[in-house]
């Protein structure tokens, strides 16, 4: 449609028509909408995860053990670091992006250029970032043995740190026929794709380690996961043990709660694919920048609507970081 | 953006010089033109409805003669009822879809699709919508999930089958029923596209009635349609999102292997690795949408009576702000009242008497719309024209079918007639019929602003509204007893119950009206057709009304008024005003004073 074109009038009130009550151009009031109904479908998700967590709420995952690690610093624990890392690049980038905005108040192209430029790197760490945060969490780190009833058990030793199921699983060698071998092709259709370690060499293993015990997913009434007792771990291990769990994916986590890992990925993904078109939007609007559109418009009105968006989906991660990681 | 101010209107004029030529695709096709538009939405609505009309007769026919064959049936459902007996499989999918399309594709993208394209920018005097191209978008959208649905019929297991709600687990596994198969997951993509042109559609409603609104029409005198459009587009963005939540997790947890609605199941011997999810969780979240979509489907139908009745009547709309009071409440207790959905569900007991409350507030805004309606009618001077007899006829179904969601909306009530054709009965006549009813008075009223003039047989809008309102009492009146009586509702059969024997007859009688009464709809369907070539032309105001759209070229030309747009200085509902001395009207000869005739020296000044 045409360029904005000042009222020149303004008499009379503000709702009295023939003006913009908000002062807001339609596109701009549209942008606005948009957010009030994207937030709605981020409250449905984090409404849900709220109502299954208080549901499972003694028996869900603490997040500073889940995220403990930073990218070159294996073994060293530093929960929570690299996700305040990532944090603090997305909110460092809706900062860079203000700049943007304001510049092209002032019409200084390259202004806006370098600040959209920014935003975009800042946008892509993160969600490079998310990625290798995905990548850890899928790959785990101790691992653990899922029981019948779907209940995870994870390993300590008496000193009550956690143990590696790789560090005490004995090898039990698998009958070579049951492998799976190139020559037999490389697509093939099989069950679960198998585990490191079966569940009988982890009991095994378990079994020839006395100082290793078992601790539930469940909490206790301080909050404190629950411990068992040598004998009280054999006997869970041996009864109700069924499959090793090594990282997490949609059906299994080594975590705890299977919901956890369902929400946590289903969540992330959606809050990533936002900020993923967000940058996919920002290169757009930045050649615009650069080609001088905008200038020739007289205004950058354009940068200052992604820059909403933008915004927005940072206000959204403080959100999600809140629930997934704080709480 | 678009420049709706009024020294500016001149150069808008001169611009139509190169815009006028136009081929067909972008007059008819990819039209940015709001008017254009709307009619794309009412013929893609209308022919929804034939095919979820159908589809209730079908399912009609097999209640009334359970198993027993027909041609049609084979004609229409071929390998699902061979030897023309119709499967039970097929009977829920035809529930189901005809349960989708009308909600969504008829009432919600045909009605308020329809009317909020045709008279926002016609009724505030605005040239088009905000952006016309974004509208264009959400139509297309609305066309692409109309072509998935349809084409969800076409597939081998057939379509989705759970229910217009499809709650999980029955929708979640595609082991459960044949319709939770490949038709189920193209009701989801048919859906999720739907949310987004609906999304498109209600960002372009609010910012247009925001903005664009004509020198001096203030928000308190834009004309009841317009605050229904408006307040309706503001639930949409509001609720459908919420929707969209449910369906994506739904799709996760069909085809992705997540647990965010399925625990504990065991299904064909086989343990499902789910746990820890929650079926009551999707229909809050469902319902979240689910109720609000009733007000999203039953605002724009109030609006338009509100309108038409006021010019027919020859009076002003009894109790303008508390029209648009009630309006405003109910859009704000349709947010807090899903609950009322989901008393069986197992919620807790407690949280069902705090939907209880809120439900019942519901009945405030709505007694206040519906006695305003009536004393608008109260010692007026009834023009009954077609429009006017399908606006009291929403007026009566609206009150018969609101007085039943009083029991329903009690959960101590609800739990003897949940899930029988009590609440069948309910909320067909209550949104059904009455927002259909909103749909015909509408398409009666504006044809003539639709097409250039023409007008809709009246003869013909005569047989047709009779017959239906006969028809559709004589369907949904004696559902209520029938649903009284414990028959519950998504049954293919109920011969195997002998309590119910006694209900067979009553069956008949509905399904011979409901047949009637869509044989009726098919007089609408020649009088629409063959008025838009044939239909007698017109006055440029047919009805007398004080509108904006009225003062429009008959003539569509791509931006509404050859001239200046008009500036207001009224509110829309000065009929039959006398002047100061009480000796006549204030124009003389006229019982209505248009929007854009400025204060004229014998009246009196009016704040409404």
């Amino acid at each position: 449609m045409e360029a904005t074109v000042a009222t020149t009038e303004t008499q009379g009130k503000t709702w009295e028509g023939g003006n913009q009550p908000l002062r807001a151009s339609y596109g701009k009031m549209m942008m606005w909408f948009f957010i009030v109904s994207d937030a709605l479908t981020f409250s449905g998700f984090l409404a849900a995860y709220g109502f299954s967590r208080f549901k499972f709420v003694d028996a869900w995952p603490i997040a500073d053990e889940v995220f403990t690690h930073f990218p070159f610093l294996h073994g060293v624990p530093a929960p929570m670091f690299y996700v305040a890392f990532m944090t603090f690049v997305l909110i460092f980038s809706s900062v860079t992006m203000v700049l943007a905005v304001d510049a092209g108040h002032k019409l200084q192209k390259s202004k806006v250029a370098t600040y959209m430029f920014l935003t975009i790197i800042g946008g892509i760490i993160f969600v490079g970032s998310q990625a290798w945060e995905w990548g850890t969490f899928i790959k785990g780190e101790y691992g653990a043995v899922e029981t019948k009833g779907g209940k995870i058990l994870q390993f300590l030793d008496t000193d009550g740190n956690r143990v590696a199921i790789s560090s005490f699983a004995t090898d039990i060698p698998v009958p070579s026929d049951e492998a799976h071998v190139d020559s037999n092709g490389i697509w093939y259709m099989g069950g679960e794709t198998a585990t490191t370690y079966s569940y009988e060499e982890v009991t095994a293993g378990f079994l020839a380690n006395d100082n290793l015990l078992i601790r539930t997913q469940y909490l206790d009434e301080h909050g404190h996961p629950t411990v068992l007792s040598r004998e009280a771990s054999i006997a869970k291990l041996k009864n109700d043990g069924k499959l090793v769990v090594e990282g997490a994916n949609l059906r299994h986590n080594e975590y705890g709660h299977p919901l956890f890992a369902d929400f946590f990925f289903f969540i992330t993904g959606f809050h990533g694919f936002h900020v993923f078109s967000g940058i996919v939007i920002n290169i757009i609007i930045f050649f615009n920048v650069v080609i001088g559109t905008y200038e020739k418009r007289k205004s950058y009105e354009m940068v200052e609507k992604v820059g909403l968006y933008w915004h927005f989906v940072d206000l959204v991660w403080v959100f999600v970081f809140t629930f997934f990681y704080l709480v | 953006m678009s420049a709706h101010a009024n020294d500016h209107a001149v150069d808008h004029h001169d611009d139509h010089g190169h815009h006028h030529k136009q081929s067909f695709i972008t007059k008819y096709i990819f039209s940015t033109d709001h008017k254009m538009i709307s009619k794309q939405y009412l013929l893609t609505g209308l022919f929804m409805g034939i095919i979820g009309i159908a589809m209730s007769i079908l399912f009609r026919m097999q209640l009334a003669w359970p198993e027993e064959p027909f041609q049609i049936f084979e004609l229409l459902l071929g390998k699902w009822a061979e030897g023309g007996v119709m499967d039970p499989s097929v009977y829920l999918a035809l529930v189901t879809i005809h349960g989708t399309i009308m909600v969504f594709f008829v009432l919600t993208a045909g009605l308020s699709g329809t009317f909020s394209n045709l008279l926002i920018p016609l009724q505030i005097g605005a040239r088009d919508m905000a952006s016309g191209f974004l509208n264009m978008v959400s139509y297309w959208l609305f066309f692409l999930s109309s072509f998935f649905m349809i084409m969800s019929l076409f597939v081998e297991a057939g379509p989705a089958s759970a229910g217009w709600t499809v709650y999980p687990p029955l929708s979640a596994l595609p082991q459960a029923i044949p319709g939770s198969g490949a038709g189920m997951t193209l009701w989801l993509v048919s859906m999720a596209i739907f949310i987004a042109s609906s999304l498109l559609g209600s960002l372009n409603y609010v910012v247009t009635v925001l903005n664009l609104r004509t020198k001096g029409m203030s928000m308190t005198r834009l004309p009841l349609t317009i605050w229904a459009f408006f307040v309706t587009a503001v639930i949409g963005i509001v609720s459908f999102p919420v929707l969209l939540s449910a369906a994506l997790m739904l799709l996760m947890d069909r085809s992705f292997g997540t647990s965010f609605f399925l625990s504990d199941i065991y299904i064909a011997g086989e343990v499902l690795h789910n746990q820890g999810g929650s079926p009551v969780l999707y229909e809050h979240l469902f319902w979240f949408l689910g109720h609000p979509e009733v007000y999203i489907v039953i605002l724009p139908a109030m609006g338009m009576v509100s309108e038409i009745m006021a010019t027919n009547a020859r009076k002003p709309i009894f109790g303008y702000r508390a029209m648009v009071m009630s309006i405003l409440a109910i859009a704000f207790l349709s947010t807090i009242v899903w609950g009322h959905h989901m008393f069986i569900s197992g919620m807790n007991p407690f949280l069902g008497s705090v939907f209880t409350f809120t439900t019942l507030l519901i009945a405030i805004p709505s007694a206040v719309k519906s006695f305003n309606w009536i004393t608008t009618l109260w010692k007026g001077n009834l023009q009954m024209n077609t429009a006017m007899l399908f606006s009291i006829g929403f007026v009566s179904t609206f009150i018969t079918g609101g007085l039943t969601g009083i029991i329903l909306g009690d959960s101590a009530l609800d739990i003897n007639v949940h899930d029988t054709y009590f609440v069948v009965a309910h909320f067909h006549l209550v949104m059904g019929i009455s927002a259909l009813y909103g749909l015909f008075a509408g398409v009666y009223h504006w044809f003539p602003k639709m097409f250039e003039g023409r007008m809709l047989n009246k003869n013909l809008g005569y047989v047709h509204f009779w017959i239906t309102i006969v028809g559709a009492y004589g369907v949904f009146f004696p559902m209520h007893f029938v649903g009284m009586a414990g028959l519950p509702r998504r049954y293919y059969t109920n011969t195997a119950f002998p309590y119910f024997d006694d209900l067979a007859d009553i069956n008949v009688v509905m399904t011979i009206f409901a047949i009637i009464t869509a044989a009726a709809q098919l007089v609408f369907l020649y009088n629409f057709i063959h008025s838009m070539y044939y239909g007698k032309v017109g006055p440029k105001n047919p009805w007398k009304a004080t509108t904006l759209e009225w003062t429009a070229d008959v003539k569509h030309i791509h931006g509404n008024w050859s001239g200046p747009i008009p500036e207001v200085h009224r509110w829309a509902y000065d009929y039959s005003k006398l002047n100061k001395d009480e000796t006549g009207y204030v124009i003389e000869g006229q019982d209505y004073i248009p929007q854009h005739v400025p204060l004229q020296d014998n009246e009196e000044e009016m704040h409404h």
